[in-house]
């Protein structure tokens, strides 16, 4: 190894951030011979909000720099890769520094993260090298048998992180148990729910843990057979985990007599959902993975009995597999060490809205929301006060600030009225309306209903239009009444889970924030200036110095005056868009 | 010949005249295998940028699966289209943190722009506008993908620009 290395962090997420053309730099300074050092890749380690980084690695330890851009790099390159000065200021993570940053990884502890940004994913050997592909060794050199590994998995407590939170173990013994030889796995990579994106990072920045966990899945079950069901949103996560799948064969990691274990065989293939969000259910994803349209079946039979071509077959999530390892590797009193009574180890969050550092953080179960937003997070961005925090996509919902206590876990949440969900955790401040959230959510959930049953299909349907009526200023008090009604016939008329939670983000905004719905009907007002409809814009002749700017902004030309005086709206042309309120200089236009 | 029916017309005719050579070594490596109608049809539009219509035929042919069945596949999946798409599909992310960082005033600078609204394609074939419901770049809120390019923190004048710069580039190549 060279003494000098540098890393470009080449997740979405950096990528996005313009972190391709920062490693063509790197590239073309390495041609020239004026300095060498070993140039590598990583993925995402969580701090999107800094992204593009760039990590030196010297004879002193690491520093991590954020936000960096051409000139940035440039200067980097001159001082730290040349001349060896590190740039302190612009370090967010190092051995040797002390940055304001740390606090992002201060109470995170990282188990299904603990190779993001770290490795190369793209390269077998970095995760070996970090003990991967141990606990697999752990199981052949110890001739464990399926059962223990089952055993091994229950008494960690580990629970499904799809959402559901169903017990992994017991998923898996279900499946060990079902009749038949012919048995299936298959990872659930179907990211869907807006605002969540832990899945994706996992497997573009650490693809063989999740491999491992599911070829020791495959092990306790029986399957010969595995899909992973990822959407084709995310071509970089299919494209890592493609190639990592064919080095993991390579490796005689995937294929027959496994790891030297006699008569184990298992193969894996990639299957690219279609962009469908119902097929984040587990029937419907089977439903899909066999070429069919995506749509949900009733349960039972579970597929643990009848899943995949009626086999028994056994689904898990991305970050469920990616714990396994390490549970193996370490065993299940660690990991059952961690967290609360019901709710064992850590949960992958994806931060983002209106927080100061939006990213990735695992916590230990049993934080409280408040300290994974104002520690990893940061705070709310720009000095704006904490409103609310939507937990769990369209199935989820938003909790009021003054909930910011209630610790993460499985119960607490759910009694919210939220759920633990698969881990979006959206921030908002007082510029965001609740009422036109629930109304977004119900948009989700009406264009995804798959449409076999009527509840979901024209319940979502009707709950959509109340809400478009209230937040145009249309709403009436019965309003309330109506939605809370459909969204109990919803919830009990729905066969899948995409639509007994549809009502979640009604439910819960009527629950805590029935204030606005209420002054969105009675007073035709939106308190956070978010409905366009129910805005005035007046200008005040005070403070207008008749500049004229606005008029000539105006795309309706509703503004008028003369010049060097003043000028007014005429709210009959006035469609709301807001430019002259964000471009008056003398903040003479009000909103109300 | 009202309007509807010479543009029916139209397309009927683009779809006969697309080559289905192409997707031979597709039917030929994934037709057998079990399941495979979904991977069969993401790899046949990825070749046409749509799914022609007698590609339909020749997947139903060669599979033996009929052709109401893949029609039903291919309507219930937001990633098929049965109309030929722009060169680049530029879609906008319309995800809950994108919608809290305002990803409508993206769009409707896009719409503006292109002169198409969501799931139109522009006269010169060059863009398809898709709005999508998240792409998972949400700390980068609010972000536009146009191919496997992901482009984040935009404003509505930033996303205008990207469009331009491809404008430019796609200009200088004629």
């Amino acid at each position: 190894m060279k003494a000098l290395r540098v890393t470009v962090g080449m997740g979405s997420c950096g990528l996005a951030a313009g972190a391709g053309r920062l490693y063509e730099m790197l590239e073309s300074l390495l041609l020239d011979d004026k300095v060498q050092f070993e140039l590598s890749v990583t993925s995402c380690v969580g701090m999107c909000y800094a992204e593009p980084l760039v990590e030196v690695t010297d004879k002193n330890g690491s520093a991590l720099y954020g936000s960096v851009d051409e000139t940035r790099l440039n200067q980097i390159i001159e001082s730290h890769i040349i001349k060896g000065i590190p740039l302190d200021d612009w370090v967010v993570r190092s051995d040797y520094l002390k940055s304001y940053e740390d606090s992002f990884f201060g109470g995170q502890k990282r188990i299904a993260l603990r190779n993001c940004g770290l490795i190369n994913p793209g390269n077998i050997n970095d995760y070996i090298e970090r003990k991967g592909y141990e606990a697999l060794k752990h199981i052949a050199s110890k001739r464990l048998k399926p059962e223990e590994v089952i055993e091994t998995v229950i008494a960690s407590g580990l629970r499904g992180r799809g959402g559901g939170g169903f017990p992994t173990g017991k998923k898996w013994d279900f499946t060990r148990r079902a009749p038949g030889n012919e048995k299936y796995l298959i990872c659930n990579a179907d990211e869907g729910d807006p605002g969540a994106f832990m899945d994706r990072s996992l497997i573009e920045g650490d693809p063989h843990s999740v491999i491992e966990g599911m070829i020791i899945a495959a092990y306790a079950i029986g399957a010969s057979e595995g899909f992973v069901y990822c959407r084709a949103e995310y071509p970089l996560a299919i494209r890592r985990l493609k190639h990592a799948i064919s080095q993991a064969t390579e490796h005689g990691l995937l294929g027959e007599n496994i790891a030297g274990i006699g008569g184990f065989s298992f193969s894996l293939a990639v299957r690219e959902g279609a962009g469908a969000f119902v097929c984040g259910e587990e029937t419907a994803l089977i439903a899909s993975v066999e070429g069919r349209r995506g749509m949900p079946n009733r349960k039972p039979p579970f597929p643990s009995d009848a899943g995949l071509w009626s086999k028994p077959t056994c689904i898990n999530n991305v970050e469920t597999f990616a714990n396994i390892p390490w549970i193996i590797a370490n065993g299940a009193r660690a990991f059952s060490a961690i967290g609360t009574s019901g709710s064992k180890g850590t949960k992958v969050f994806a931060l983002t809205g209106k927080i100061r550092r939006g990213g990735l953080a695992e916590v230990p179960m049993g934080i409280t929301i408040n300290e994974i937003i104002n520690g990893p997070g940061g705070g709310l961005a720009d000095n704006h006060l904490f409103k609310a925090v939507q937990l769990g996509g369209p199935s989820g919902g938003c909790l009021p600030a003054s909930l910011g206590n209630t610790p993460i876990d499985y119960e607490s949440l759910s009694s919210t009225g939220a759920i633990m969900g698969s881990g979006g955790m959206v921030v908002m401040d007082e510029t965001t309306c609740m009422v036109d959230m629930a109304r977004f959510f119900l948009n989700f959930t009406c264009q995804e209903s798959c449409g076999k049953c009527t509840f979901c299909r024209i319940g979502t349907k009707r709950m959509l239009e109340i809400l478009e009526r209230i937040c145009g200023g249309d709403g009436c008090e019965e309003d309330l009444t109506l939605l809370e009604e459909l969204s109990e016939q919803i919830r009990r008329g729905s066969l899948c889970g995409l639509g007994q939670t549809a009502p979640n983000p009604v439910l819960t905004t009527l629950r805590y924030f029935r204030d606005e719905y209420i002054a969105h009907i009675r007073d035709k007002k939106c308190p956070a200036h978010t409905c366009t409809r129910l805005l005035t814009y007046t200008i005040d002749s005070e403070k207008c110095t008749g500049c004229s700017l606005c008029a000539g902004l105006c795309p309706s030309s509703a503004i008028t005056g003369e010049i060097r005086s003043f000028y007014t709206i005429d709210s009959t042309l006035c469609v709301r868009c807001g430019v002259c309120y964000d471009k008056c200089p003398f903040k003479a236009i009000e909103r109300e | 010949m009202t309007p509807e029916s010479q543009e029916t017309n139209k397309r009927k005719e683009a779809d006969d005249s697309v080559d289905l050579s192409l997707i031979k070594s597709l039917l030929d490596s994934e037709g057998d295998t079990r399941g495979s109608l979904i991977s069969l049809l993401q790899g046949t539009q990825s070749i046409y940028s749509y799914l022609p219509a007698n590609a339909l035929r020749l997947i139903a042919e060669r599979t033996g699966i009929s052709l109401s069945t893949i029609y039903s596949v291919a309507t219930f999946y937001s990633q098929f289209r049965l109309e030929p798409a722009g060169k680049y599909t530029v879609r906008v992310c319309h995800g809950t943190a994108c919608h809290v960082q305002n990803a409508n005033a993206v769009t409707i600078a896009l719409c503006d722009t292109l002169g198409v609204t969501d799931g139109g394609t522009t006269e010169d074939r060059l863009f398809t506008l898709e709005v999508v419901a998240c792409l998972g770049c949400c700390s980068l809120a609010p972000v536009i993908m146009i191919g496997d390019m992901t482009y984040g923190n935009l404003t509505p004048n930033e996303a205008v620009r990207v469009i331009k710069s491809i404008r430019r580039r796609e200009g200088a190549l004629k």
